[in-house]
This record gives C-alpha cells, structure tokens and sequence, in this order.
C-alpha cells in the first residue's frame, strides 16, 4: 500500500536536494557583490512594501481581469482535451460553444479598445 | 452516446434563443457603436417577444432534462411569460431616459437579456446547483446595470452596495445548498422529495440548510430583515433600471422562492412554514410604516415592493395549490402596475433633469390631467382599492391565508395594507390638492405612451375578464400539488 508512495518521496527527496545543492552553490561559486536594489525582493516591478491602499494605474486592474478569464480557459482546456475520448461528441460540441462564447467576449473586449494600452 | 443527454433539449429553446439574440446584439453593438443603441434595443424588445412565443408553444406536461437539473412544466411557463413581459416592458421604458441622460449605451439592452435569461433559467431550476449558477447569471448582470451610470455616485453606490451584499446572499445560499447536500446526500430536488417523503425524522442539518437557504432566496426577493439594499439600490439606480429591478428580478426570485420550498420540502412543510410566515408579516409591517416617512419616490416605490413581497409571501406560507396560485396572480398583477407606476416617475422631468421627490408632482392634475390619471389608477391599485387589479391580487391572496387557518397572516396583512394605503393616496392627494409646483416637463414619449395604455387598461379592466391569468395560474400552482 504505502510502497505506492516511494516515488513521491523519492521525488520529494531529490526536490529538496536539487534545491540545496542551487542555493549553497550560488552562495560558493558565484561573485557577491551586492546593493540596495539587488537585495530588495523583486515584485512585478512595484515597490514590494508600501501602504495597502496605495494608487496603481487601474488599467492593470483591466488587464488583470481580462487574463483570468483566459487563463481559466485554458484551467478548463485541459481536463477536457484529456478526457475528450470518453466524452463524444457532446462533449465536444460544448466546449466549442463555450468557446464561441468566449470568442464573442474577446471580440467585444478588443472592439471597445481594453487590450489598448493608451 | 450524447443521445441521453440531449434528449427534450427543445425545453431549452426559449433560454438558448435569448442567450444567442444577446450574443448578435452584442456584436452588432460592438462592430456598429452607440449609435445604433436604439436599434438594438428595439431588437433587444423584439427577441424578448419571439422568445414569448417560444415559451408559449413549448409543450405542455412536465419535463426534466439535462440529467435533472432543468424542469419545463406549467408553473415554470406561466413564470417565464410574467419575466419576459416584464423585461420586454423595461426595456421599452427604458430607451428616452437612456437618451436624454446621455449613457445610450448599446451594453443596456444586451445586459437586460442576460440577466432576463438568468431568470428563465432560474424559474426552471431543479437543483441546487443550477439554482444557484441561474442565480449568479442573473445577479452578475444586475449588478452592472445598478452601477450603469458610472460617472454618478450614487449609481455607483447604489451598484457597489447592491454587489457586497449580494454575494453576501449567494455566499449564505450556497452554505446552505452545502448542508443540504451534505445531510441529504444530493442536490436534486425530486431526488430530496423522494428522500424525504421516506424519511420521518429529518436531519437537524437539512433544516439548517433550508433555513440559510431560504435567508439567501428572501434577500433576492427583499423581505425583512434582508431588505436593506433595496432603498438605497432603488433610489441610486437609474429609474429605468429601478423599474426593471422591481418587476423582473423580483418575480423570477419569488417563483424560485416557491420552487425551492415545495418542490424539494414540500413534504416538510410544517418545518419551514413559520419562517415564511415571520418574513411575510415583517415586510408587509415594515413596508407600510416605512414608506410613510419617505420624500423621494423611488424609495417610496422600494418600500411598497418590500411589502408587496410580504403580501405574495403570504401565498407561499399557505402552502396550498389555492396559495401559490394567488401569489402568481399576485406577482403578475404586481409587474403591471409597478410598471405603469414607473412609466409616470419616468415622465417626470424639470429643465432637462429627472426630479424624483414627491412633492415634485404637485399640480401635475391640472397641467397634465392624462398622467395624473393614470398615475391614480396604479396607486389605486398598489393600495388594493376594488375594482382596479391590485384588489384581486391580495383578495386572492387573503382568500387563500383564510383557508389556510392562517387568520393572523391574513389580518396583519390586511391592516397593514390599509397602513400603506396612506402613502400610496399621498401620492394622490398632493398631485390634485397641493399647491402646483413649478411645472413639470410637458410631453410623453410615444413608446412610454404606448406602456401606460396598456399597463393602465389591464388595471382598470381585470375585473371584467379575469379567467385567462386565474385558470392559467391554477394549472401553474398545480405543479406541486397531485
């Protein structure tokens, strides 16, 4: 029974290892020279500590939004492209028409100029 | 091998015409610009009457399709025929004021199809889970139109508002569907029925469960004590929008209110019962009192549709087939005259602005005695003045609460009618007996003209003919009782 799980422990040990061995080997190997920007954790290009209420630009807010709708289709893509044989046509023919549907979005998105970014 | 899934798919064609006829107006919308926002509406009014037609020949009997989760039976088409003659008549209300306010935009109509296709699908659920997906459609539409006119705050208020506390409803909605499903093992409701017509001692979780159910379902609907929203919704909104609000949105949540209390519970009745029957007294009371002290006549209207509800509720805490068919009639009369109630507020402008207090109508009897007029006619009949159509909604009603042994319901209801009837004769009094305000702006646009004809006629004559909408409720209210 538990023997099943070997190879995920296996994979974990070997995870962990890779992952010590690439952090102790930049420590040893590779030139310290360090400064105020290096050091600083990198975020998107924002500050990465600020006030919460903070002003950005809201056509991040747009774009953000508009790449989660892409990026659950591609979350429902998957599933499905993997499963289609067991599926049939039904199943085919729905995600199409999700896909039209989706479509129809991306055209209305592009037309009213949201993927513009001036 | 998709054969048994797509089996009695046709029940699906009033729902998939309406959804494609918002997708082609989108586009057109899209490629052509605002300009053609009239067009699309008027095609928007059209889709909405072929999509009557549709739901008019659908066939009759019960039919449950896709794996359980939709049923198309006479209950659920008498719903969708009150919605989409509902949605048809705000959308017409609606394209002056999108004009003359300046956010003719063509996203208005498609939006108002979207979320009228919400509600055909959620009169039709038979699952939680498509309960609550036709839920989300809906409420994700109005949530945009609330906030419509963005560049006004308290549009955006009023939008913003509505969008925290809604998902606060769906959020508690969904608790409950949960529990439910959790203490009965799943989400259907003729599978729940089934269930629980063998079992004799119900599972303290499931009542739980029907309890934050029902929560979530009474704000749709706004029934005290989870109809804080709705003054302000209503008053921030755009006023076309408001109307919509108070005709469509409110049906389609009652009908589903009803649904899922018989279809699944109706063997439990006694459970639930007191539940509906403290949220009908609390919105008949509180929409009474409440409305005396308003100014602003759309939060009037607000209050009057919080205690409308009560008096509808009052149907389903019967729980009889005499019950539910005095709720539809009731809700059916209700969108009428709420809607022809709304065509008067919409003609009320000053200097190019939308004035919305009541004293603004002062003097409107001898400047535009027509509008007048009609605006009597439906506060006549929102207070249940005999014979105007508002009497036999709550004559129905009562009727049923009396045969019910509901004798508490029944006299709370009717006081407190008659302590909202000051508000609504209010209306009245200042229109003919007040000193003229300055005068209102002359003019009623044909298509408004057109709304308060009919919505007028209808109050005024339904006593002559009432058989049609009686006997085609009884068959509705059937459904649920064999």
């Amino acid at each position: 029974m538990l023997i099943q799980y070997l190879p995920i422990l296996l994979f974990l040990a070997i995870a962990i290892g890779l992952a010590g061995v690439i952090v102790l080997a930049s420590y040893v190997v590779a030139r310290q020279n360090p400064d105020a920007e290096k050091v600083s954790s990198y975020e998107c290009g924002f500050a990465p500590f600020g006030d919460a209420r903070g002003q950005f630009d809201v056509r991040f807010y747009l774009v953000a939004i508009l790449f989660i709708i892409f990026d659950l289709e591609v979350a429902f893509l998957f599933p499905w492209a993997i499963s289609l044989g067991h599926l049939g046509m039904l199943g085919f023919w729905s995600m199409i028409a999700f896909l039209g549907v989706l479509t129809i979005g991306f055209i209305y998105e592009w037309k009213k100029g949201a993927l513009e970014w001036e | 091998m998709a054969g048994p899934y797509l089996t009695g798919v046709s029940a699906l064609f009033p729902e998939i015409f309406l959804v494609l006829s918002a997708l082609v107006l989108l586009m057109l919308g899209a490629f052509r610009g605002d300009r053609t926002t009239p067009l699309i509406c008027w095609l928007a009014v059209l889709a909405v009457a072929i999509d009557i037609l549709l739901v008019a020949r659908l066939p009759a009997g019960r039919q449950v399709v896709l794996s359980g989760l939709f049923v198309s039976d006479a209950f659920s088409r008498f719903a969708k025929l009150l919605v989409l003659v509902a949605s048809g008549l705000s959308i017409v209300l609606s394209m002056t004021y999108l004009k003359r306010e300046k956010i003719a935009h063509f996203e208005f109509p498609v939006l108002m199809l979207i979320a009228t296709t919400g509600m055909l699908m959620m009169v039709s659920a038979n699952d939680l889970l498509s309960l609550y997906i036709s839920i989300e459609l809906q409420s994700l539409a109005l949530y945009v139109l609330a906030a419509f006119d963005r560049d006004n705050l308290r549009a955006s208020e009023a939008g913003l508002k509505y969008f925290v506390l809604g998902a606060l409803a769906s959020g508690m909605m969904l608790y409950g569907c949960s529990l439910i499903y959790g203490f009965g093992g799943t989400t259907n409701f003729s599978h729940l029925a089934t269930l629980l017509q063998s079992h004799h001692a119900v599972p303290v979780g499931l009542i739980v469960g029907i309890v934050f159910l029902s929560v979530g379902l009474a704000f749709k609907v706004s029934a005290v004590p989870f109809h804080m929203w709705t003054p302000d919704v209503y008053e921030g909104a755009p006023t076309p929008v408001t109307a919509f609000f108070a005709v469509a949105p409110k049906v389609a949540a009652i009908v589903l209110f009803v649904r899922a209390m018989e279809a699944p519970f109706g063997s439990i009745g006694g459970d639930w019962q007191q539940i509906v029957v403290f949220l009908s007294i609390a919105s008949m009371v509180l929409g009474a009192f409440a409305g005396i002290a308003q100014r602003n006549i759309k939060r009037l209207m607000a209050y009057s549709s919080i205690s409308h509800a009560g008096f509808a509720l009052i149907g389903l805490a019967a729980g009889t087939a005499a019950g539910i068919r005095g709720l539809l009639i009731y809700m059916a009369i209700y969108i009428v005259m709420t809607l022809g109630a709304f065509g008067v507020i919409l003609c009320m402008r000053r200097s190019g602005v939308m004035v919305e207090e009541i004293a603004d109508l002062a003097g409107l009897a001898r400047r535009q005695p027509g509008l007048a007029l009609a605006m009597v006619l439906f506060m006549f009949s929102l207070a249940g003045v005999p014979p105007l159509a508002g009497f036999f909604g709550k004559f129905y009603i009562f009727m049923a609460a009396i045969d019910a042994h509901l004798y508490t319901l029944a006299v709370v209801g009717v006081l407190s009618s008659v302590v909202g009837a000051y508000y609504y004769l209010h209306v009245v009094k200042v229109m003919y007996f007040d000193a003229p305000a300055e005068p209102l702006e002359q003019g009623v646009p044909r298509e408004m003209t057109i709304v308060l004809a009919l919505t007028g006629l209808f109050t005024l004559l339904f006593f002559v003919y009432p058989a049609p909408l009686v006997s085609s409720a009884q068959a509705a209210a059937a459904v649920f009782f064999h």
